[in-house]
């Protein structure tokens, strides 16, 4: 009888046992999941219900060496959008669309970024006018998952007049976000794209602050405060710079929108950059919240290439303005003083075995000293000079005064200035005979294998205006100017290398100036040939003021400017608006 | 006999009123979400259908269990009955809303009948097995309980109704486990069952099939039923891929979450995911009653149904589900205890089996909570809101405090 008591006791025991093991092992699988597993679960069910709305902190503000602004933060709103999957998305910025104007570009774009960081609320209008947000608030019930945020917009107040240095921001690209240069950003932030702003990324940019919202299954915000406490975003420290804007403003409006090309002006004693304009620029305010497209394609396509630096990227042959550092090594070599007068005297050319090299004044400047020959910037002379100085010597002389190396100015993309590193390099370029000694006459006067960018010359001359140590550019102003010796003369050589630049003054009759202003402007014009333009030469000037005690070195390139004297005279108002006084026009000009 | 019935069995009563009211105030919870919807009204009809459970097992209490194995028959046939009308009038709704479990006239969803079908399936087959001297000891005894299971469970399934199917057939063993069915023949009659399973693996199957010989050379049943029992498990162990083919789509993807519920972390694995996310995050006391985030910005699918349990686990924690459990625990076992004092063989099975029809949906539902078990949409006794289920519970209940007032001993106290 299988319902004996004895059988039905044994079964329920059995039953009771095995009701038991069940409740341990449940309990057991509650216990690891909810006590063990406990915070594993909290985090996932946080990341279901919040939401990390980023709050923008406001960019360091750039101020020039007058406490005067160059880079500020003004209000603007950002519009993004929470959505728990793309296809939402898409769907709920169609009918956005209806409401205010959203191309399908951006709506593409939106989904993109929405791809790359679902969690976070997708950016679709970076920089929303006024007019906008204030529609999207009326109709902020029909889109729940929709975020308005105020986020501080940069600004630069000289617009295009600063655009050359300081550079603009943007919103940090994907190659950006994968590479180690940009550790711990997020997809959606801005990051300087040029210039300082590039330049000192870690500086300018604040922390970024975090509002959480919770949202419902459907990516709905339900709160938009309170959910957890908010960690509000950190500004960053003001950047210094060495810019003096009046003179900034003053380069630029020089340039204009008619010349082309670049301006820096330099502190010899310190390096501090006064002022530096590459032209024709860009307006950096139109480039926040995403560059409009017809204004990009405008400025990748015009031949005039606004967005590259000439300053710091644009290299040049630097033409008679390297006389001086030719010069500058023979004295240090003793390969030549002064006073020396070269074997054949100037009479418009000069015959170097089957070629016949011309001077830039065809009427010859007759029998000359160096210190004339600087004066006059007698090709002739020079030629013979770098003769006499040789090509390997004279290739070393070019490495030791630094014109292989960048000048190491702080901003982003600096080009490095060519330039042969030995004899070696022509037995590379052109085959090992098939190059002659000629190529020193045109490295003497600074055509040939030789290009220097604006700032690279203007290095060199701050070595010239001081003693010998050239000063490394800087825009932020830093605590210890970085200067180094370039070359060593006597004071007996340096009075006379500075007397005979400013020789002209005698013998161009600038007492009178003199007398007026107190002001010296000392420099050298250059006109380079260049292979772009046959025609059209580029005009160059680099020089110092006052030439007694340099405050201000200045190096102006303007491309397909022709004669020297184009550069000459946008640099001498450079000076002049710098010392507030008309210098005395002591520029000693060649062809 | 009326003396009898007059001391009914508190402690019973009790737990089921506690667990009741336990489950209203989580379907209560259930409704508070941040956006509303018709869930936050649903805790008062939950109440009504305690009140009517109450009468309904008041009333029950009252009638002998003779006559309740009287009607054993017509309230089987009646259930049959209503489960083929479903196939005329079934509407779905929930989770189940591609399947015709309602019994629906003119739009109004009258009940699940399956829930009916329970208590009547339990009657019954305590019914024709009390009738039987001794206990089956070959296959081919069983075929007269195994009819009376397989009418109703095919009918479910058509619906389909994967839950209680399943609890059918876990009335059936456990009911033929109380009658003194041999395991051996128990796990004999469940090996096809269990190889259609393991077929999924090579490894898993070979295995199983070795337990298999090793069983039939130890129990040493009868040739016939030997040979038929190894022909049944290589049959299903071909044809399982076959069968796997013949599943719904969705049938498919559920199992298939079950193993790797991340695979598809937004439709099919996404109740699992978040039924476990809101219970891991509740810790030892939870978020606090009608707190939990997952529910309230429905994160949580099902929360008033088939996931009410993961709503404890979130709002009480750890706290919450060993109460809750324990309360279930205890109800067990006094109904084992009910069952094993029961006056003659038929209350006895009917007592154990109602217990056992509530622990496969305690196992089941609690179990898929925490992807322990695979998702079928199985409800959770006094707890999920239902009223059929309700009223059903209730009913049992019923029978319950009759059985045990018509039993040997006295009710006495919460002795277990």
């Amino acid at each position: 009888m299988s319902f004996h008591p004895n059988d039905v006791a044994r079964r329920a025991r059995f039953a009771s046992i095995g009701l038991l093991i069940a409740f341990v092992f449940l309990l057991g699988a509650f216990f690891r999941t909810q006590v063990l597993q406990n915070a594993q679960y909290v985090l996932q069910s946080e990341t279901n219900r919040l939401r990390e709305v980023p709050l923008p902190a406001p960019r360091g503000i750039i101020y020039d060496r007058n406490g005067r602004v160059i880079a500020e933060n003004v209000p603007g709103y950002s519009v993004s959008m929470l959505s728990p999957t793309a296809d939402s998305l898409r769907v709920v910025l169609r009918r956005l669309s209806e409401t205010i104007p959203l191309s399908g570009d951006q709506i593409d774009l939106a989904v993109r970024r929405y791809r790359r960081a679902p969690n976070r609320p997708t950016v679709i209008l970076p920089d929303a006018p006024f007019d906008v947000v204030s529609v999207l608030e009326e109709h902020r019930v029909q889109f729940p998952g929709l975020i308005i945020q105020s986020a501080p917009k940069r600004h630069y107040p000289d617009g295009a007049a600063v655009a050359s240095f300081v550079g603009y921001t943007g919103e940090i690209t994907e190659q950006e976000l994968g590479s180690r240069a940009y550790p711990g950003y997020k997809a959606g932030q801005q990051v300087g794209k040029g210039g300082l702003e590039k330049q000192y990324e870690d500086r300018l940019r604040g922390r970024e602050g975090t509002r959480f919202v919770e949202v419902d299954a459907r990516g709905r915000v339900v709160r938009e405060a309170g959910a957890r406490q908010d960690l509000p975003p950190e500004g960053a420290q003001p950047l210094y710079t060495n810019i003096d804007l009046d003179l900034q403003r003053f380069t630029a409006s020089l340039f204009g929108d008619s010349l082309q090309g670049g301006a820096i002006a330099i502190d010899p004693e310190t390096g501090a950059v006064l002022a530096l304009h590459s032209a024709p620029t860009f307006d950096p305010n139109r480039f926040i919240g995403g560059i409009p497209p017809d204004y990009w394609k405008d400025l990748t396509t015009d031949v005039r290439r606004p967005l590259y630096n000439k300053v710091i990227q644009g290299r040049y042959p630097p033409g008679s303005t390297w006389k001086l550092a030719t010069a500058t090594w023979a004295l240090e070599n003793h390969i030549a003083t002064l006073d020396d007068v070269m074997p054949v005297p100037c009479t418009g050319g000069f015959q170097f075995g089957d070629r016949y090299f011309h001077c830039w004044e065809k009427k010859g400047h007759g029998s000359l000293t160096l210190a004339e020959a600087i004066v006059k910037s007698c090709d002739v002379y020079f030629y013979q000079l770098g003769l006499k100085i040789g090509l390997q010597r004279l290739i070393a002389g070019g490495v030791a005064l630094a014109f292989r190396d960048k000048t190491g100015i702080d901003l982003p993309n600096e080009s490095s200035p060519n330039f042969p590193y030995a004899i070696d390099y022509y037995n590379r370029r052109f085959g090992a005979r098939a190059w002659n000694n000629s190529v020193v006459l045109n490295l003497a006067i600074g055509q040939g294998e030789n290009s220097q960018t604006i700032a690279s010359m203007a290095r060199f001359y701050t070595a010239l205006a001081t003693d010998g140590e050239e000063a490394r550019p800087e825009i932020v102003r830093q605590t210890q100017p970085a200067r180094t010796r370039i070359f060593t003369l006597d004071s007996a050589q340096f009075m006379g290398l500075r007397r005979a630049m400013m020789g002209v003054l005698a013998a161009g009759g600038t007492a009178a100036a003199e007398a007026i202003q107190g002001v010296v402007l000392a420099g050298k014009t250059g006109t380079a040939q260049n292979t772009e333009d046959p025609v059209h030469n580029h005009s160059w000037f680099v020089g110092f003021a006052p030439a007694d005690h340099p405050k201000i070195v200045v190096a102006v390139l303007i491309e397909f400017g022709g004669h020297g004297s184009h550069a000459a005279r946008v640099a001498s108002k450079i000076v002049e608006h710098y010392l507030k006084v008309a210098p005395a026009s002591q520029i000693q000009t060649e062809g | 006999m009326d003396r009898k019935a007059a001391i009914p069995d508190y402690p019973t009563v009790l737990l089921a009123l506690l667990l009741s009211i336990y489950g209203i105030l989580m379907v209560y919870s259930a409704g508070q979400t941040d956006a509303q919807t018709v869930v936050s009204k649903l805790w008062r009809y939950q109440t009504v259908w305690l009140c009517v459970g109450l009468v309904a097992a008041f009333l029950v209490s009252r009638a002998s269990v003779r006559l309740l194995e009287w009607i054993s028959w017509p309230a089987y046939l009646m259930t049959l009955a209503l489960l083929v009308l479903l196939r005329f009038f079934g509407s779905g709704a929930g989770t189940a809303a591609s399947s015709t479990a309602w019994l629906t006239i003119a739009g109004h969803r009258i009940g699940q009948p399956s829930e009916l079908a329970k208590v009547t399936l339990v009657l019954m087959l305590a019914r024709t097995l009390a009738l039987r001297r001794e206990a089956p000891k070959t296959l081919i005894d069983l075929w007269e309980p195994a009819l009376i299971v397989a009418v109703p469970w095919v009918f479910v399934l058509i619906q389909p109704d994967l839950g209680s199917s399943i609890v059918f057939i876990g009335i059936f063993f456990a009911m033929l486990y109380w009658f003194g069915v041999p395991w051996q023949l128990l796990l004999l009659l469940a090996s096809p069952g269990i190889s259609l399973i393991l077929a999924f693996s090579k490894g898993m199957w070979t295995a199983w099939f070795l337990v298999l010989i090793v069983l039939i050379w130890s129990y040493k049943p009868y040739l016939w039923e030997g040979v038929f029992t190894v022909c049944a498990n290589v049959t299903m162990g071909v044809i399982a891929p076959l069968f796997w083919d013949r599943l719904k789509p969705y049938q498919q993807q559920r199992l298939l979450t079950f193993l790797d519920p991340s695979r598809d972390p937004r439709v099919s694995g996404y109740h699992v995911i978040q039924s476990t996310v809101a219970i891991g995050s509740g810790g030892w006391f939870g978020k606090g009653f009608t707190m939990g985030t997952q529910k309230r910005l429905a994160f949580l699918p099902e929360q008033h149904t088939d996931f009410i349990f993961a709503v404890v686990g979130e709002e009480l924690g750890f706290f919450g589900v060993t109460l809750a459990l324990s309360l279930f625990l205890v109800l067990f076992l006094r109904c084992t205890r009910i069952a094993s004092r029961a006056n003659d063989t038929f209350s006895s099975l009917v007592a154990f089996g109602l217990a056992a029809s509530w622990g496969v949906h305690v196992a089941e539902n609690v179990g898929m909570t925490l992807n322990l078990m695979p998702i079928a949409g199985i409800p959770l006794p006094f707890f999920s809101y239902g009223g059929s289920f309700m009223l059903a519970s209730w009913v049992a209940i019923g029978i319950l405090v009759r059985i045990s007032g018509e039993g040997r001993g006295r009710a006495d106290g919460l002795a277990i």
